[in-house]
């Protein structure tokens, strides 16, 4: 340790450490622009100096290191003269702007130009001029003379964002940041370039002109959309969410914010929000009474369940529902003695259910993620799925770590890969039995009788010796399936083998939750298994053996589920279809109920995230319309369906029902018994699906966020296939074709991509225009439209 | 793409350099295709950054930053007059002046046929020979007079 005084107090900092970190420690504010704690020391502001002792000049707090026995004096007379002077410079070239100026009220600049700023400027010459750039429909830079070059926004993309998009071109008073041939920046993490940067040269586009900052109220909520569970700051103003920004949380977000999460806010206003219950009579659509919409749901499902029996009402929701709605939906049809209850709409192996020892989960803190020196990845679109999780992977790697890949396509990561195996789905079972096998040889191990069969079958590639081998050497190992893996037909199979891997380099096993409640839904019980006595169907199962009542809590069928095609056919012969959504969305087509519930910010609730912690938020504005929260819809249909325990006052009440008196960790359990991995792989003929579910696609918020939806990650889906394909069945890339799964088809056009194993055909899913076909796995036919 | 001559040299320069800093030889490669063309043109640096393995907004950083690199087309020969403070103090304004005149054209221009470009550069380092200028950034001319330029374009002019 080294001990320095700064400004007269003492303070013991570790080697290393830089004056302006051990300025902040003390509670002492050193002015500065480019520093930040997050990114490299750039020093090019020079906002920041200091007076040391001995040294003959003002030095940077931000690149000078503390050394011991350190005099530093941050305030002195030499110390404020050069802050003085290097902010009378940077206003030199600054436009006086700030009352058209967006960041006016929240402007590093601004702020520091109060204290450090001359009343006038001496400066009589021509200021400098920088074109506006467009960098896409997210950020804007439609003011770049006010950039005063602290290349934070440049530091950001290289340091965590992985990708070089914006840079630091020409020298000297040229010097402008840009973007490589006027090229949008795509980046997942983009938004956070706004907070970054200290001036009014990147703003957000959404945002912009829309309020000023002082106008807006600021309160705290959780992201509704990835598992990672991101602290929000949702600022409202008229009862209207205008803008989100993160909250810093070191254990979770830090201080980003994924651009889904930051600007998904779009969606809550959109034109197609449900404000009104909605009947449908002799065909058409009627705006109703909640009173009356109520009543006619209670009444449609006691008829249903005394004419044929509660199990032909089946309930599904979407991952991103609320703890509490998860567990009034399940407890609602359990109530009326069906236990048809499911919230993975788009896993389609189940064959693990109840042999599970807990929710799936992440298996460790996502902190810890940054720790990790070697990881073992199956199935996952790790940067459009997790893009933060991403990013502290990304992390880890510039410490040293190993990233191994096993997938079905070659999405660049933006981040070192040691080894990787792409194959078709249908392989995958084998690559992840090749690493088994191989590092049992390493390590002399006898395996477990339920992986034998298989790995006897195997024998371990290059490739796969070279991931054992790998993984062996690691201290810290992650094993982590993704959400490729848990909506693969073979789930229980990777799952079993990833675990035995794990268990083999004593490795953390664990899972990448596909949304923000994927482990809060095992928790509210809204599985079909939960209940030990009496199993209902699950997601799949519901569609497959048609039911006579659906109850759909934010879902979109043709959207939200494994295999649209089926879901849409189930739901069309369904005698009642009662949608709860908080859009009007195709569910006209097939529903009998529209119910208009809240989201996320217009009502209280919980998400359990991917590491198993629990967030509980309040709701932010009003409900829009006559909208109203979902638990509270549920406790009503509750006390008119007679159901016992319907009657809460609000949503604590239901959220301590479920987790009072629960002991949370010993609900979460990765591992399986009672399973054991066959060695005949699931076989496809022909062509098989291979599809992700876009970055943009994922809920029905986002898919309703206009900026997002104009960004490059949210084109319309084409189909991909790699060219050696493309010459079998003699189309050219670019042409239209006609793609097939079972009775439903799409024209997409097809793109050559040489990344992708043999024999797919990659064709997204969640989106209207594939919305025809089947199952995300499995057989699929191209033919010339 | 890059020609097979740039190609060969910018191989030979990666030799120096460890293997995973392949963007070290981001200035030699960029050298060799002024070199060869004349010029830098955006499509050529996001070559140099393919070959490279480096972020083409790298490539660009560079190629934007030292004065030496056209980003531009420039004439077949290009002269850099030195404008920095040695020159300046015996006679590079008049110099420049001069050329400009002479050429008709202004600084950044090429002539019609293509054969001049005219440029203003930096210190290059042999301020003993003050006044001067460099053609295509090979050949330093000193002592310039004149009839010292007047012999010097006219040469060019015959090659």
């Amino acid at each position: 340790m080294i001990n320095i005084e700064i400004d007269g107090k003492h303070i013991d900092v570790e080697n290393g450490c830089s004056v302006i970190e051990a300025a902040h420690r003390l509670g002492i504010a050193i002015p500065h622009f480019c520093y930040h704690k997050k990114l490299s020391i750039a020093a090019n502001c020079r906002m920041c100096l200091v007076q040391i002792e001995k040294a003959p000049k003002p030095l940077p707090a931000c690149a000078t290191p503390a050394a011991e026995g350190m005099k530093i004096y941050t305030a002195s007379e030499q110390a404020v003269k050069a802050q003085k002077g290097v902010m009378e410079f940077l206003l030199i070239n600054h436009p006086l702007d700030c009352p058209i100026c967006d960041q006016g009220g929240e402007c590093e600049l601004q702020d520091l130009a109060v204290g450090y700023g001359g009343s006038a400027s001496r400066y009589k010459e021509e200021k400098r001029v920088v074109l506006h750039k467009d960098i896409g429909p997210l950020v804007a830079a439609e003011e770049m003379s006010r950039c005063i070059n602290c290349t934070r926004c440049v530091r950001f993309g290289v340091e965590i964002g992985g990708a070089t998009e914006l840079g630091q071109a020409f020298r000297g008073e040229h010097a402008e940041i840009m973007a490589f041939m006027s090229d949008t920046v795509d980046s997942e993490l983009s938004g956070n370039m706004i907070d970054l940067c200290p001036v009014g040269a990147l703003t957000s586009k959404p945002f912009r002109y829309s309020a000023r900052t002082w106008e807006l109220s600021r309160r705290k909520s959780i992201s509704p959309h990835d598992s990672l569970g991101s602290n929000l700051a949702v600022q409202v103003k008229n009862n209207r969410v205008m803008r989100v920004l993160p909250i810093e949380n070191e254990e979770i977000n830090e201080c980003w914010l994924s651009d889904k999460d930051r600007f998904s806010y779009e969606g809550l206003n959109s034109a197609e929000r449900l404000t009104k219950p909605m009947i449908k009579q002799g065909g058409k659509w009627l705006e109703v009474e909640w009173q009356v919409a109520l009543e006619y749901v209670a009444n449609g499902l006691r008829q249903i369940t005394q004419k044929s029996g509660a199990e032909y009402i089946g309930a599904l929701a979407t991952p991103n529902s609320t703890l509490e709605e998860l567990y009034l939906l399940q407890k609602l049809v359990r109530g009326l003695g069906s236990h048809n209850v499911d919230f993975r709409l788009r896993q389609s192996d189940f064959s693990t259910d109840s042999k599970q020892t807990g929710a799936p989960w992440l298996g460790m803190a996502v902190a810890d993620i940054n720790h990790v020196d070697r990881f073992l990845l199956v199935g996952s679109f790790l940067r459009k799925d997790h893009p933060l999780l991403a990013s502290r992977v990304r992390q880890a790697t510039k410490n040293g770590a190993q990233v191994n890949l096993i997938h079905a396509t070659d999405d660049d990561l933006l981040m070192p890969i040691v080894h990787k195996e792409i194959v078709p789905p249908t392989g995958m079972t084998t690559v992840l039995a090749q690493v088994l096998k191989a590092l049992a040889t390493a390590k002399q191990a006898t395996l477990d009788i339920s992986v034998q069969e298989i790995v006897q079958s195997v024998t371990p590639s290059a490739t796969a010796q070279a991931m054992a081998d790998s993984l062996a050497s690691g201290k810290r190992v992650a094993v982590l399936l993704g959400n490729f893996a848990q909506q693969h037909p073979q789930a229980s199979q990777l799952q079993l083998l990833a675990q035995h891997i794990a268990a083999l380099c004593e490795a953390t096993f664990g899972f990448f939750g596909e949304a923000a409640n994927s482990v809060g839904g095992y928790l509210a019980q809204a599985v079909p298994f939960s209940d030990a006595e009496k199993h209902g169907m699950n997601a799949s199962a519901m569609l497959t053996s048609q039911r006579k009542a659906y109850i759909l809590l934010n879902v979109e069928a043709e959207l939200d589920m494994q295999n649209p095609q089926q879901a849409l056919s189930a739901m069309s012969t369904a005698d009642m279809v009662v949608a709860l959504s908080a859009y009007k969305h195709h569910a006209t087509g097939y529903a009998d109920v529209l119910l208009p519930i809240t989201p996320f910010t217009e009502t209280a609730g919980t998400f359990i995230s991917s590491e198993g912690r629990v967030q509980s938020f309040k709701g932010t504005v009003q409900p829009l319309g006559e909208a109203r929260p979902a638990w509270k819809v549920l406790r009503v249909l509750g006390n008119m369906l007679d159901i016992p325990g319907f009657d809460y006052n609000n949503s604590e009440a239901v959220r301590d029902e479920v987790l009072v008196g629960t002991d949370l960790s010993a609900k979460l359990g990765n591992h399986l018994h009672g399973v054991s991995a066959q060695a005949e792989t699931f076989d496809v003929a022909g062509l098989q699906r291979v599809s992700d579910v876009p970055i943009y696609a994922t809920d029905a918020i986002v898919r309703r966020a206009a900026s997002l939806q104009k960004t490059r990650d949210a084109a319309t889906p084409r189909a991909l296939m790699h060219s050696v394909e493309l010459e079998k069945l003699n189309l050219q890339s670019g042409e239209t074709v006609k793609i097939t799964q079972g009775h439903g088809s799409a024209r997409l056009p097809i793109i050559a991509d040489d990344s992708l194993p043999h024999g797919v055909v990659r064709v997204a899913a969640g989106h209207a225009v594939t919305a025809e076909l089947g199952a995300m796995f499995g057989a699929i036919m191209v033919e010339r439209a | 793409m890059l020609s097979e001559q740039i190609r060969a040299k910018t191989d030979h320069e990666l030799k120096k350099y460890p293997p995973d800093r392949k963007q070290s030889a981001v200035m030699a490669a960029l050298r060799f295709v002024q070199d060869e063309k004349g010029w830098i043109d955006t499509e050529d640096m996001a070559d140099v950054a393919s070959y490279l393995g480096m972020p083409q907004m790298s490539v660009y950083e560079v190629a934007t930053f030292y004065n030496m690199y056209n980003l531009k087309p420039m004439g077949r020969h290009t002269l850099t007059v030195c404008t920095n403070l040695s020159c300046q103090l015996v006679g590079a304004v008049e110099t420049l002046n001069y050329i400009k005149s002479k050429l008709g054209i202004g600084v950044g221009e090429v002539t019609a046929d293509g054969k001049f470009g005219l440029r203003e550069g930096e210190c290059q380092n042999v301020c003993d020979e003050a006044p001067l200028f460099m053609i295509n950034n090979k050949k330093t001319c000193g002592h310039l007079t004149k009839e010292k330029i007047d012999q010097i374009l006219a040469e060019l002019d015959k090659e």
